[in-house]
């Protein structure tokens, strides 16, 4: 079995799963946050007045709130759905609430990891389809909606298909100014954005094993776009080190078998791969960065679960370093924790001397909830991981998806750049 | 609910994506009636004032792509979306659909989607996993429903199925 049938399996009481199979799996961790959780705990009350008991839910510990999408409160209807969530914990008793203003908080993805909220072998399911992300940890990381979560939430279980597994071997050097996002776009590029659907895309290969777990995050989190229901990298030595300085919470680790069974696998040989650039309105249209250097740009937003982890924010002031801005730039750290970072190492210095505007952790403009939406026909690049019609802001504004290099390169020129240009 | 009838609006497009059928700006937006205003405003804003109650869609593939929110699927039902047809789901969507119980995605073949024409009534009989075209008099297979997924959609939704009854 692959790594995730392994996972479902032990979720499931099964000593064997088959891709295809339907079944309830028990859950290991919950996350929902200021969009998902007002919709699932209206499903609850609803749930209530028909008659359901509502004294209680599965397990408190195992649920975590993060405020992200529309925090610090962008208006009054935001106001009351951050209330919302606050009297919903507190009726429940859920402790690891992390809200804005108040220590740590950020990007409910960012979380997860900073925090080691999930750990290898569990299943997570939140309400966000990004939660993908998270199986960089080794676990099975899926999204679902409000129904869904608050079925979860009453009886720590949920049905599921086990997936079929696509494997990519990533092997050869990784270029320096080529980054884990440039690789994620050439696959979805390649496999399209249902390329995986309703699949399971696990990442291995020499080059991965070397990756940081912020460039694992990133190829993880991308997953969704290709319709995957969940990306994974086994655990290993990385993955151990960075939980270890973040938790003392035991785990064990699942891997797949050595006869694994993949429906597909896919070979990427990475040495001459160029910076790559999703152009609107899909995360599959993909083409080199050089091809689109005559692309005039208005903004330049560095931000979301996918581009503002701190390494990705290195990447951006290595660029950004000494020189100006030539376009509106936004830097959005994804979490608190990362903020003070680039405070405490002179990033912050970096991107404020450039010209670039510094702020707190949100989600903002990547889901077009404020913080710098686009308006008609204007033209960003983004270190996010969509742009469909409108997903920043106006419909007829075009979002270009790159790596936080490409996106500083940008910035300095006003067009869109690849990074050996400003570097070499 | 072995049969039902409707009117077609078809979408020929395909990866159609819940930004597009509501818009990242009326997240926050919790309540049906106000979301169903906003249903497919990305593609058209008009589309609301369409659609009468009982009506289908038909679309391209993988229709529902991108982002986890029900309000997509809560927006189009409130609207009166009763089934959307197309030849593949993203996951999220097709489950969102099926566990609230808010409408039907039905699986069709692929050949079947140029053969449905915008404004074609049909009717979709779920126990013989068949539809008719009653405008043209054709007839087309949907893909069944896994086991578990017909039980859920029979009882109406995830809660009414653990409970063991219907909505």
């Amino acid at each position: 079995m692959t790594v995730t049938e392994k996972i479902l399996a032990r979720a499931s009481g099964k000593d064997r799963v088959q891709p295809g199979e339907v079944g309830f799996v028990s859950v290991d961790k919950l996350m929902m946050h200021d969009v998902s959780g007002p919709g699932v705990i209206k499903v609850l009350n609803e749930w209530e007045k028909k008659g359901k008991k509502l004294d209680h839910i599965w397990d408190p510990e195992k649920v975590w709130i993060a405020e992200d999408h529309f925090v610090p409160n962008a208006d009054k209807v935001s106001a009351e759905n951050i209330m919302t969530l606050s009297r919903w914990s507190k009726r429940f008793g859920v402790t690891k609430h992390f809200k804005y203003g108040l220590g740590q908080y950020g990007i409910c993805h960012t979380l997860s990891h900073e925090e080691a909220l999930v750990l290898p072998g569990q299943v997570y399911v939140a309400g966000d389809s990004h939660t993908n992300t998270t199986g960089a940890l080794g676990a099975f990381a899926a999204g679902l909606g409000h129904t869904d979560i608050a079925y979860v939430l009453m009886y720590g279980e949920i049905w599921l298909k086990v997936p079929e597994t696509l494997l990519f071997k990533i092997t050869g050097t990784k270029p320096n100014y080529v980054m884990a996002k440039d690789i994620i776009l050439k696959i979805i590029g390649d496999i399209g954005t249902e390329g995986a659907n309703y699949k399971t895309m696990q990442f291995s290969g020499d080059v991965v094993e070397r990756m940081s777990m912020d460039e694992r995050l990133t190829l993880t989190n991308m997953t969704t776009e290709a319709g995957a229901k969940n990306g994974i990298i086994e655990p290993d030595s990385v993955t151990e080190s960075y939980l270890r300085e973040r938790t003392t919470a035991p785990y064990s680790k699942i891997l797949g078998d050595s006869d694994a069974k993949f429906s597909e696998i896919f070979h990427y040989e990475i040495d001459k791969l160029e910076p790559t650039v999703a152009k609107p309105f899909s995360p599959g249209n993909t083409t080199a960065a050089r091809e689109l250097q005559q692309v005039e740009v208005d903004r330049v937003y560095i931000g979301s679960c996918t581009g503002a982890k701190f390494e990705d924010l290195q990447a951006a002031a290595k660029i950004l370093k000494g020189k100006k801005v030539k376009v509106r730039t936004e830097v959005l750290p994804a979490a608190q924790s990362i903020y003070l970072k680039v405070v405490n190492q002179g990033l912050a210095n970096i991107f404020i001397e450039a010209g670039a505007l510094v702020g707190p952790p949100t989600c903002g403009a990547c889901c077009g909830a404020h913080m710098g939406v686009l308006g008609e026909g204007e033209i960003c690049v983004s270190t996010t991981n969509r742009n469909f019609p409108g997903r920043m802001g106006d419909v007829k504004s075009k979002t270009y998806l790159a790596s936080p290099l490409v996106a500083a390169a940008s910035a300095l020129r006003g067009k869109i750049t690849d990074p050996r240009d400003i570097l070499e | 609910m072995t049969s039902i009838r409707g009117k077609v609006h078809k979408f020929e497009s395909s990866n159609i994506d819940t930004d597009v059928i509501v818009p990242g700006q009326y997240l926050k937006i919790h309540d049906p009636k106000e979301l169903a205003k906003h249903a497919m405003e990305g593609i058209d804003p008009e589309f609301p004032k369409k659609v009468s109650a009982g009506d289908f869609m038909v679309c391209g593939n993988n229709f529902g792509c991108g982002s986890s929110r029900e309000h997509a699927p809560i927006a189009l039902s409130t609207v009166g979306i009763k089934a959307i047809l197309a030849p593949s789901f993203a996951r999220i969507f097709y489950r969102n659909a099926i566990d609230g119980g808010y409408l039907l995605p039905i699986e069709i073949e692929p050949e079947t989607l140029s053969k449905i024409r915008d404004k074609d009534v049909l009717e979709i009989n779920l126990s013989q996993n068949k539809i008719m075209n009653i405008t043209n008099n054709e007839s087309y297979k949907m893909v069944p429903f896994p086991d578990l997924v017909s039980q859920i959609v029979e009882a109406g939704g995830l809660i009414y199925y653990r409970d063991g009854k219907k909505r």
